[in-house]
């Protein structure tokens, strides 16, 4: 198969040959990346931090891991305004999700 | 009348988006509001819980990491995968695509042992609030391992046959097919720290 050929099948797919390529270069660090943060999670583990701190840091390399994940491999770099769009709405309803079953057990919060 | 879904190869000129990649988006969504109640289940039961177990109590961490790195790998080669159909190499696409679905069967096959282990012990979801919603996610989460699995062995195999009559068709359905395998690696992204490591 010709180059010229897999650049005209590429971009007929909304994807040059050249963006794939680069795709796949980002996909092979992002992939190192996740493998030494998932050391640091274990890593951090066995350091037995102090509860608050172990789960602060934990979520904290999950979410960078995720972050990786949504960025490079699902495309959200060079992705559409709608989708963005989309998503800061799952994100908007997602917090209250998250946050309200635990303030209704927050002794110190009084909803009415 | 056709009953042919419109918008699957070229983008739709309002949203700029195939109706493929905007329904798997609106779905991940969806699926994103799932984990996230019961995310929010959890947190509510372990703020709630007078004593709660560390995840090794129970929890094989290594067999854990050992399925962080093979659902980091297969998310790759789903990359590798839609980049070689991307770019019209078939042979290597299937390679690609099998070593994903591979990976996720050692996934599956890796859980098993972490059950068999609990259930030898006599550890059941009815256990205790810890068991109870650390099976309760990882076997939603093994559910959507299978649903992945499934939709990807049907584009390397009998769903490949699109390829030769429509190859960018074809194609979308690897780069949608990608997008809910990569959530399916990014929620045990999750998982793993907040069950077997807090």
């Amino acid at each position: 198969m010709s180059d010229s050929h897999d650049s005209k099948h590429a971009a007929h797919a909304g994807h040059s040959a050249e963006e794939v390529d680069r795709h796949v270069r980002a996909a092979y660090y992002v992939f190192g990346s996740l493998l030494v943060l998932t050391g640091f999670t274990v890593g951090a583990y066995f350091l037995h931090l102090p509860k608050h701190l172990a789960i602060t840091l934990a979520l904290l390399i999950a979410t960078t891991k995720g972050s990786l994940v949504a960025a490079w491999f699902m495309h959200l770099v060079s992705e559409r305004k709608l989708i963005y769009w989309m998503l800061v709405l799952t994100a908007l309803l997602f917090i209250p999700l998250l946050l309200l079953p635990t303030l209704t057990v927050a002794d110190h919060i009084h909803l009415r | 009348m056709s009953m042919e879904i419109p918008y699957t190869v070229e983008a739709r000129p309002d949203t700029g988006l195939t109706n493929g990649k905007l329904g798997i988006w609106l779905f991940l969504a969806s699926e994103v509001m799932l984990f996230g109640a019961l995310f929010a289940s959890y947190v509510m039961l372990r703020v709630g819980s007078q004593n709660w177990p560390p995840g090794s109590t129970y929890l094989n961490i290594p067999l854990a990491t050992l399925n962080t790195v093979i659902l980091i790998s297969s998310s790759v080669t789903m990359v590798l995968a839609w980049a070689s159909i991307a770019k019209h190499d078939f042979k290597r696409f299937r390679l690609f695509m099998g070593i994903t679905i591979l990976c996720g069967f050692g996934f599956l096959i890796v859980k098993y042992f972490e059950y068999s282990a609990k259930f030898h012990h006599e550890l059941y979801p009815s256990t205790n609030t810890f068991l109870a919603i650390y099976f309760t996610l990882t076997g939603l989460h093994g559910l959507h391992v299978i649903g992945g699995m499934a939709v990807n062995s049907y584009l390397w195999g009998p769903g490949s046959a699109l390829y030769k009559t429509d190859p960018v068709h074809f194609m979308n359905r690897v780069e949608n097919s990608g997008l809910f395998w990569h959530l399916v690696d990014l929620v045990w992204i999750f998982l793993f720290p907040i069950l077997y490591l807090l």
